[in-house]
């Protein structure tokens, strides 16, 4: 196999990742469990395939995936920050309106349960690199890193999600905080749902088909650290990289493959290659 | 009625009435998106889950299945562990009865076949639910994490043994198990005729009575119980915490493997790959809803059968994905309306108190 066809293949799988495990690790370290990621992912593909169809442009779809993500994401920091919702709790719900909203709204808007009409993306190219959605996947991880680790509210969100006790008690309104960082890591993993719908050119149902589940495996499996994170992605891609273009040639079953992440998840969550430790207050209200 | 228990009646009661409340609205303005009454689509619901004995006896298979889930999710979230695990469990309890059904010669009688079947469900639900638990004991991994991850392990482990050894051909099931297959109720309740409920249902009644009996009269409830409550002062009273994880993750696997059983030993007589189809995820529902007390739950799984059976009678009007959004709102609505409706609770009690 072609090394180059290889690298390009790999990154262009890794960028929903990317943009999800990204958006993911904000709202984590912000103290908000992501279990919604694959939810914020398929509203954003979702509202992505309907801003294109219904003005032509793509640019409008991108802007439309990342609100469908944002709206999402408020939905979930409503339930946890202000209604003090269980967060799993919550996740699970988030996920299961969306799967059934977006079906249900298919239905209405086109008549079909089972996808949209064809819609407007970016000229991708051979490569795929033609596509600004890769580009901004891969900046995703380096902004995020800025952001956490240089930035004052970077700071703030690190305080609230380890001892939001201590953060208010300096003033850090912990609150809204926490809202910012829902917030962005809907619109993030929204971006990730867009880069699919876009690049297939169409909203098929539950198109994000686990993947925002690799996310989170990712964020966890990369220690809650945004370079980690992206290196698990990076790592995740590449395995399902092999498995395609080793389809057909025998070798190892697929399903052999699929299971990497979530194994070496529940492996690094017990501590066999490096301990992974969760910030202290997630999934906590503060008080 | 003394006064603690309408108060706690109404801690339990208030939030699953508020969830629906919302969610009834939510789904006045779907069907009216969609130019039908709401009104006449809710009577059709109705009519399919309860209007007829097909219908109802539906009903009582799918509340077969979502009650040994809800009930193993139920338990474990009493011992304060949340298994999102169900999914898995219900698929390995499956296969594991249906290896032990195909493994069997044809002829065993049944009195030997079913409980063999039912202890090679228990025994694969074990593996799955326990797993969690040791990892979460001796290591410290979180459950909810490792239950999900385990999920998608499962499945997959699962289809391929399903597609690369054991299936029959051109499908994506097993052959037919040779022993250990349970009658219908239909056999003893003719109207029921072509329904796919049957004596699984019993069981998990019996499940849901033991559970009970479990969590509420014996040592090893209380234990749970306690340590659900707060682990710091159950393990100062004395408790293994650790032991008590253990052995409520192990048991929460073999209640939700047993829920497999419904589809291999009632239904189809062979295990299906995705058979489960979101089972798993809406038990966690049904737990959540029923407030994790084992009656509650069976209630629960009742009522979440009713919408998947009614969904099916008024596909023709609007879509019955309809039924999966009023579902996501129920649960979002009772996580939220738990911590306010007590809060609200407990302000109006001051206020009437002052």
């Amino acid at each position: 196999m072609n090394p180059f066809d290889f690298i390009t293949q790999t990154l262009r799988i890794a960028v929903p990742y990317l943009f999800a495990a990204s958006g993911g690790l904000v709202a984590e370290r912000a103290g908000i469990v992501s279990l919604t990621l694959e939810g914020f992912m398929l509203s954003g593909a979702f509202t992505a395939t309907l801003g294109s169809y219904y003005s032509g442009s793509p640019v409008i779809g991108v802007l439309a995936g990342a609100a469908g993500g944002l709206a999402f994401g408020l939905l979930h920091g409503i339930a946890t920050v202000r209604f003090r919702a269980d967060h799993v709790v919550s996740g699970i719900a988030v996920n299961l309106f969306v799967i059934g909203l977006t079906q249900v709204i298919l239905m209405l808007l086109f008549d079909s349960s089972s996808n949209s009409p064809r819609v407007e993306g970016f000229q991708a190219g051979l490569s795929g690199f033609g596509d600004p959605l890769v580009w901004m996947g891969l900046a995703s991880v380096p902004l995020v890193a800025f952001l956490l680790y240089k930035t004052p509210f970077g700071l703030r969100v690190q305080a609230a999600g380890e001892h939001p006790e201590a953060a208010a008690s300096v003033g850090i309104n912990v609150r809204f905080i926490r809202y910012v960082s829902v917030a962005i890591s809907g619109v993030l993993a929204g971006l990730g749902g867009v880069y699919l719908a876009l690049d297939q050119h169409q909203f098929t149902n539950n198109m994000t088909a686990g993947r925002g589940f690799i996310a989170i495996a990712a964020v966890i499996f990369g220690r809650w650290d945004p370079w980690r994170a992206g290196a698990a992605c990076l790592l995740f891609a590449a395995a399902e990289t092999l498995q395609i273009q080793l389809q057909g040639v025998g070798g190892i079953p697929s399903q052999f493959i699929q299971i990497i992440p979530y194994a070496l998840t529940i492996v690094a969550l017990a501590g066999l290659v490096g301990r992974a430790v969760a910030p202290a207050a997630l999934g906590r209200a503060e008080e | 009625m003394n006064e603690s228990l309408l108060r706690r009646a109404e801690e339990a009661l208030l939030p699953p009435i508020v969830a629906l409340l919302i969610a009834l609205i939510l789904g006045d303005v779907l069907i009216l998106l969609f130019g039908e009454s709401p009104l006449h689509v809710y009577g059709r619901m109705i009519e399919g889950a309860w209007g007829n004995p097909y219908g109802f006896a539906q009903v009582l298979y799918k509340t077969t299945t979502l009650t040994f889930a809800g009930l193993g999710i139920a338990l474990a979230l009493r011992a304060g562990l949340f298994n999102i695990g169900a999914e898995g469990q219900l698929a390995a309890g499956a296969f594991g009865a249906a290896v032990m059904g195909i493994t069997l010669p044809a002829g065993t009688p049944a009195l030997l076949a079913v409980p063999l079947c039912l202890l090679a469900a228990a025994a694969a639900g074990l593996l799955a639910g326990g797993l969690p638990g040791v990892l979460k004991t001796k290591f410290g991994a979180h459950e909810v994490i490792v239950t999900i991850m385990l999920n998608f392990v499962i499945l997959a482990l699962l289809n391929w043994v399903i597609v690369e050894h054991l299936r029959v051909a051109d499908t994506l099931h097993t052959a037919e198990i040779r022993a250990g297959a349970v009658p219908r109720l239909s056999e003893f309740i003719p109207a029921f005729h072509g329904s796919a409920t049957n004596v699984t249902f019993l069981f998990a009644m019996a499940a849901a009575a033991w559970c009970w009996w479990y969590l509420f009269r014996t040592p090893g409830g209380y234990a749970l119980r306690a340590t659900g409550l707060q682990p710091e002062a159950a393990e100062y009273s004395g408790i293994r915490v650790g032991r008590v994880w253990m052995k409520a993750m192990a048991l929460a696997g073999v209640l939700a493997a047993l829920g497999g059983t419904n589809f291999v030993l009632g239904y189809k007589h062979y295990y299906e790959d995705g058979f489960t189809g979101g089972s798993g995820f809406l038990a966690i529902a049904v737990a959540i809803v029923g407030r994790n007390h084992p009656f509650g739950v069976v209630l629960a799984a009742f009522f979440f059968a009713t919408l998947s059976q009614g969904g099916l009678a008024i596909h023709a009007l609007v879509p019955k994905q309809m039924v999966e959004v009023l579902q996501g709102v129920v649960i979002l609505a009772m996580a939220a309306s738990v911590p306010e409706v007590q809060r609200a609770l407990r302000g109006a009690r001051k206020a009437v108190a002052a």
